[in-house]
């Protein structure tokens, strides 16, 4: 068997991993246009602080493509699918064979059509580490930078470069920072720890660029050096797309992370999830659904069967010392804690559905298995957990099967 | 494998396996001064539904959700443990969001910490089992 992966990042590796549980022998070919060992792409950020190196930035271990016998073709682009003859071609005019191809191309950041953004200089993206190499030759102490989107990339970046230049200034559409995430309370708990660093524009848009000047939507102007732009990812479906693959907002996939085109897989940030906490199909633009998904297409890939049924949107993320998860949909009556930092929990027909909590995250991952389990939660159950989760909210079936049975996987 | 098993109907919720594990990570060689007016942060911790006590601990699941979602790769499985490189963890804590039973928590340096069922300070068999007065924490094949 000759399994081909477009992508060497979370979802490929999920997949070889997948592959290799069943299959130890057929040969694994991964193409990326980036020439690194697979990399945690999150860690970016945690470059710029000096947290990290490029070493210890690997996503897997130096010896993981001898370890699972696979062959890395990096630097390369794979720009054509043909399907009848099952190979791929790349920009390099090499042809790769496969019997099962997965697509883990991810997502690229969106580049909103602003007036004038193509005379502004020094401007860049925050996706990958040649984005950030790049961004790193031009900063310097004086550098003013603004920074477009206060999401999650937006600020990863603000943080990875603050005490580096001069002044950060970040502006977003939204009336709070990281919308998709947080609710109007959380984010103004967040804001207010971190607008010393920070000088935030918000509800305001950029209408036009002038070189290095920025004419804002609420009429003021904002002078900078430094441009990033980070308003949200696309995901690169292009190459599926043109070759007569259905496509909605990202990849068209069942739960097997099969595509309608036989033969092909896809996994990762490309295509669209099933988010069970609020029962519609979306992008989730996470790590560990990547990962997750690379797997089970792996598995499907090499003749096994797996069925990747509910991925759920999880974060956590630190910014200037501040921990925050999030999980699920903020659907339904919510409860709020603001005796220890801030939790909210959202609950809709006795099932817990989401969550929001800042600095008092042990044992989150409880209250994500009561989401993903839509575990019925009595009014007693849910006293019990409100303020600090506990396996107490399970079935005592439950309980026992977890700590005293056989079976460690439920 | 071998695991870290209650026995829940054993337990009396003194915490004594809480003592033991924070002890037995501290590097000190004498608890007193290891434990004495200090927090701890044990890897195991006791919880209770009325009147029923349990302790819980990394199960080393064998389909490890907070391996599958650690977004570094500091958390792997080797031969069934799962096991962290504090060096590699960037205190994320996308693996405390992921861990369906809390066995999982940032430890006083920031990178996370959990059970490593003694592997790694050497104790042979987990200190906390060995502490247990009461047998109401076993480590056996199940
Ligand atoms: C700054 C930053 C911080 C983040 N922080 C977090 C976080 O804290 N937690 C979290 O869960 N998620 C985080 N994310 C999101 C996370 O990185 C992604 O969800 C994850 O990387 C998706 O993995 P993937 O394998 O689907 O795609 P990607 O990581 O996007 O990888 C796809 C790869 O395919 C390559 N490729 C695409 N097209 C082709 C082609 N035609 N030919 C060859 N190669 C191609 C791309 O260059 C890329 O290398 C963050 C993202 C960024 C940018
Ligand atoms: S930390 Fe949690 S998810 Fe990870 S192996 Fe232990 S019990 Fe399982
Ligand atoms: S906190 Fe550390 S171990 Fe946990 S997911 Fe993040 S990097 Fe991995």
């Amino acid at each position: 068997m000759r399994y081909l992966i477009i992508g060497n990042s979370a979802a490929a590796i999920g997949a070889v991993e997948g592959i290799r549980e069943i299959d130890k022998v057929g040969s694994i070919c991964l193409i990326s246009d980036e020439m690194y060992h697979t990399y945690s792409r999150p860690l970016i950020s945690y470059y710029l602080q000096g947290k990290t190196d490029k070493d210890k930035m690997k996503y897997r271990d130096s010896d993981f493509y001898e370890k699972n016998s696979c062959q890395p073709m990096l630097g390369d682009t794979a720009v054509k699918i043909d399907h009848k003859k099952g190979n791929v071609i790349l920009e390099s005019k090499n042809k790769v064979a496969y019997d099962k191809l997965l697509i883990a191309t991810g997502s690229r950041a969106f580049i909103p059509p602003i007036d004038g953004l193509k005379n502004v200089k020094k401007k860049f993206t925050f996706m990958k580490f040649d984005d950030v190499l790049a961004l790193e030759k031009e900063l310097t102490q004086d550098s003013r930078v603004l920074i477009m989107g206060a999401g999650l990339i937006g600020l990863k970046c603000a943080e990875g470069i603050y005490g580096r230049v001069k002044s950060i200034d970040v502006v977003d559409l939204a009336p709070r920072i990281l919308s998709s995430i947080l609710d109007d309370e959380g984010a103004q708990i967040i804001k207010n720890r971190i607008c010393d660093k920070i000088n935030f524009k918000l509800g305001a848009k950029v209408d036009k660029f002038n070189h290095n000047l920025a004419y804002l939507s609420d009429g003021t102007i904002q002078e900078f050096d430094i441009l990033i732009i980070a308003v949200g990812v696309r995901p690169n479906i292009e190459i599926f797309a043109n070759c007569g693959g259905v496509v909605d907002k990202g990849i068209v996939t069942n739960e097997k992370q099969e595509t309608s085109i036989t033969n092909i897989y896809a996994a990762g940030d490309v295509c669209e999830s099933y988010d069970s906490s609020c029962d519609s199909r979306r992008i989730l633009a996470i790590l560990p659904n990547a990962y997750a998904q690379g797997r089970v297409a792996g598995i499907n890939m090499a003749g096994g069967s797996i069925s990747n049924k509910d991925s759920l949107p999880i974060n956590a993320l630190g910014l200037f010392g501040t921990h925050m998860v999030t999980a699920g949909s903020y659907a339904g009556d919510s409860f709020a804690d603001t005796k220890h930092g801030y939790k909210r929990l959202f609950i809709k027909d006795g099932i817990l559905r989401g969550y929001i909590i800042i600095d008092h995250i042990d044992k989150a991952g409880i209250y994500t298995a009561l989401i993903r389990d839509k575990a019925p939660l009595s009014s007693d159950d849910f006293n019990l957990i409100r303020v600090s989760p506990s396996l107490a909210a399970f079935s005592d079936a439950y309980r026992l099967r977890i700590l005293s049975g056989s079976d460690n996987n439920i | 494998m071998k695991r870290v098993y209650v026995n829940e109907q054993w337990c009396l919720g003194c915490r004594l396996c809480e003592y033991h594990c924070a002890f037995a990570n501290s590097k000190e060689s004498d608890m007193v001064k290891a434990l004495k007016d200090k927090k701890i942060h044990p890897n195991i911790r006791v919880e209770s539904k009325g009147n029923i006590n349990f302790a819980v601990s990394c199960r080393h699941c064998e389909d490890p959700l907070c391996v599958r979602g650690c977004i570094t790769g500091a958390l792997q499985r080797v031969n069934g443990l799962i096991t962290v490189d504090k060096d590699r963890c960037v205190h994320c804590y996308t693996c405390i969001v992921c861990c369906p039973y809390g066995a999982i928590s940032p430890s006083e340096d920031g990178a996370i910490q959990k059970c490593e069922l003694c592997i790694k300070n050497n104790n042979g068999i987990p200190a906390c089992v060995k502490g247990c007065i009461n047998q109401a924490i076993v480590y056996e094949e199940r």
